[in-house]
């Protein structure tokens, strides 16, 4: 289906814009290589009586961590044995004794890497009840090996709180172990995400967040006016936002540890706004219209020793600066005439455009290897319906990410780049979606409201 | 015997002498003359004169008075005791006749009278129509939007024909309220994204007051705010409503 869309989208493209594709022989959409997930077997931790909701909370979350995760292919459960390790003692080394049954081969590795269940990995471990609070002691085996020592990937101990929040949290920590352990990134369980909320006839909007998963959503910010462009410092201690509290745009910088405002000296100017964050947390960017029209600056955490940045007769707003590397920008300018995105080094120098001309490209976001850019493009679609592409920055190749008739916009990495999140009126009201980096595994977060503007943090 | 005889006499006539000297006051006094009769105290006068003797309500007038002969001296209208001879100012808010009574000291009196006349004041000058409220008269001075082509900020000609006419009427309305202040908002159609349309709604209100600051309209009545897509004047998805969105706003700070 996927492929039908793209060779559909690079055909109408290459028709439609001949001599686009002349002068630019880079930017053709390019298909992403189709890799197998790993598929991993996970069968329900056993625990304690005593707190089986809890334990059932701490399975459930364990499953949703890892096929959010968007990296393994987890095998349903009715394929698995009837029983399984719950240490690496438990686990039968001698194949011979393997019986004929496939639901009674639960304690031989063979019984996972064979047919039915063909896991290359195996998730296993037991809770106990230690003074209360649940203890759990997790391992994960490769079980295409032959010995317990060979196939023994990693195991750790975890505890909580005997509740449902303190299952969650354990799970959360478990699957970003289990991800991590097999070189699948970090996950999303842990992470959350920032966004600007408003309610159904209101017209103030405040900033909210919530975890990977649309669970646990609260409001950040209380001001009862519009609070808009959420950036969050990449250490997720600070959040910086554009207010109108006193009556013209401003940066407000928040901590997210005490919920107060930090001192950030607005310079004078009508208009202050879209703060991003350098890598190391060094210098907040933001646009600002102190010269008569927007343009990009840099300041200290606080606001002090500000810098101009940008210098063009042109908008330059809405700076990102490159995680990686912390030395280039990427940003949304009209200096070619609808807005475009653009990258410059962190002084201002280099600046070229990087997406490709024609419609609206606006909103760059990084991934968190600092190599590729997601934006948002109205390319081949009308004024306002914009869809989520993805430019490499080296090569300037890109590829369609979304494909809806109606406004997918404000994309952000998931901190491990597996994932976007990104804001979509495909169902109606203007929502927060999360998916796969490559355009798959579409999930709706928030439904409730108008939701947008989503920013995904470390924490 | 003759002797004393004579000295009987001669101490008799010593006591006698004495005795005659001693009682002479009770000696009742030969009855004098009636003293003449006390003469009459003069019969008081006195005179009162008001001046203007004729007011406008709410004026004062100057009653002046004089006295001989007087002791005391009392006037009606509530006034009571007063100097024999003086002047006070009164406020009669009608026609007041104000009477002065002098006594002498045997109690004889004596009377004057002044009037005082009030007139009605003259109708006042009729008041200047009252100034209407600032924000009634900036409602009525029919200000209008300036719009704008998508994601321009430059002004088209009906735009700038707008801020001409809109600039007429603000001078206008600094004229009679040296106070009044004004903000332009810069506004985008939702289209655009919320980071962009800021920049844009920014440039807006710019491009605005720059032309508003060139017809003379001083800088320091002017001030500026985008609000970007946050605020559109109607959400319909087509072209009519997606200008009227694209604006610059003028209103009252």
């Amino acid at each position: 289906m996927r492929d039908h869309w793209m060779r559909a989208i690079a055909l109408v493209a290459a028709i439609a814009c001949p001599s686009a594709a002349q002068q630019e022989p880079d930017a053709v959409i390019v298909l992403s290589d189709e890799q197998r997930d790993p598929r991993i077997a996970l069968p329900e931790i056993r625990g304690p009586i005593d707190s089986a909701s809890a334990v059932d909370r701490f399975n459930d979350e364990v499953w949703k961590a890892l096929e959010a995760s968007g990296r393994l292919d987890i095998v349903p459960r009715s394929f698995y044995p009837r029983s399984a390790p719950r240490r690496p003692e438990d686990i039968q080394v001698d194949t011979k004794k393997m019986p004929e049954d496939p639901g009674a081969r639960g304690l031989w590795l063979g019984g996972w890497a064979e047919t039915p269940v063909i896991a290359r990995y195996l998730v296993y471990g037991q809770i106990e009840d230690v003074d209360g609070r649940l203890a759990l002691q997790g391992y994960v085996a490769d079980v295409s090996q032959e010995s317990v020592e060979a196939s023994y990937i990693f195991g750790k101990r975890y505890y909580s709180e005997a509740n449902a929040a303190g299952a969650r949290g354990m799970a959360f920590d478990f699957a970003r172990d289990i991800l991590k352990n097999l070189g699948l990134g970090e996950g999303l369980a842990g992470t959350r995400i920032y966004y600007v909320h408003r309610d159904e006839g209101d017209d103030r909007k405040e900033i909210w967040v919530m975890d990977y998963d649309g669970r646990n959503k609260q409001r950040i910010t209380n001001y009862r006016s519009l609070c808009l462009t959420p950036a969050i410092s990449p250490d997720g201690r600070r959040i910086a936002f554009t207010t109108f509290v006193e009556g013209v745009p401003e940066i407000y910088v928040h901590s997210l540890e005490t919920g107060r405002r930090l001192q950030f000296y607005n310079q004078d100017a009508s208009l202050n706004t879209t703060p991003s964050f350098a890598p190391d947390n060094s210098a907040i960017y933001f646009a600002s219209s102190a010269s008569g029209r927007s343009q990009i600056y840099r300041a200290d955490p606080d606001g002090g020793n500000l810098r101009r940045v940008s210098y063009s007769r042109a908008l330059d707003v809405h700076p990102t600066v490159n995680p990686k590397t912390g030395a280039q920008i990427a940003f949304v300018s009209g200096a070619s005439g609808m807005p475009q995105v653009y990258l410059m080094d962190s002084e201002g120098a280099n600046r070229r455009r990087i997406s490709g001309g024609g419609g609206d490209a606006v909103q760059p976001a990084w991934d968190p290897s600092g190599e590729r850019l997601a934006f948002a493009w109205t390319r081949g679609y009308e004024l306002g319906n914009y869809n989520i592409f993805l430019v490499d920055v080296a090569s300037k190749r890109y590829t369609q990410l979304t494909h809806s008739r109606g406004r997918n916009d404000h994309p952000s990495f998931s901190p491990s780049g597996t994932h976007i999140v990104f804001a979509s009126d495909r169902m109606g009201s203007t929502q927060i979606w999360s998916m796969r980096a490559d355009g798959t595994q579409l999930r709706q977060l928030t439904s409730r409201g108008i939701n947008e503007s989503p920013v995904w943090a470390t924490r | 015997m003759r002797s004393k005889h004579s000295i009987i006499l001669i101490a008799a006539a010593i006591f006698l002498t004495l005795f005659a000297f001693g009682c002479k006051k009770e000696a009742p006094p030969p009855p004098p003359p009636p003293p003449p009769p006390p003469p009459e105290a003069p019969a008081p006068t006195v005179s009162i004169t008001a001046e203007p003797s004729s007011i406008e309500r709410g004026k004062a007038a100057r009653l002046t008075w004089s006295s001989t002969n007087a002791a005391s001296a009392e006037m009606n209208q509530g006034i009571g005791a007063v100097a024999t001879s003086g002047n006070r100012e009164v406020f009669p808010t009608r026609s007041t006749e104000y009477t002065i009574t002098v006594k002498n000291a045997d109690g004889k009196s004596a009377s004057a009278s002044a009037t005082v006349t009030v007139r009605a004041p003259p109708p006042p000058p009729p008041p200047p129509p009252p100034k209407p409220d600032l924000s009634e008269a900036f409602s009525d001075a029919n200000i209008q939007d300036a719009l704008f082509d998508y994601d321009k900020s430059d002004l088209r000609p009906d735009a700038q024909n707008v801020l001409r006419a809109n600039g007429t009427a603000i001078k206008a309305l600094l004229g009679d309220y040296p106070e009044a202040a004004f903000l332009l908002e810069g506004h985008c159609d939702e289209r655009g994204t919320t980071e962009y349309n800021l920049a844009l709604g920014d440039r807006r209100a710019t491009a605005a007051m720059e032309f508003l600051v060139n017809l003379g309209v001083p800088a320091s009545k002017l001030s500026k705010v985008s609000l970007g897509e946050e605020r559109p004047v109607c959400t319909d998805e087509d072209e009519s409503c997606y200008q009227r969105n694209r604006r610059a706003h003028l209103r009252l700070r």
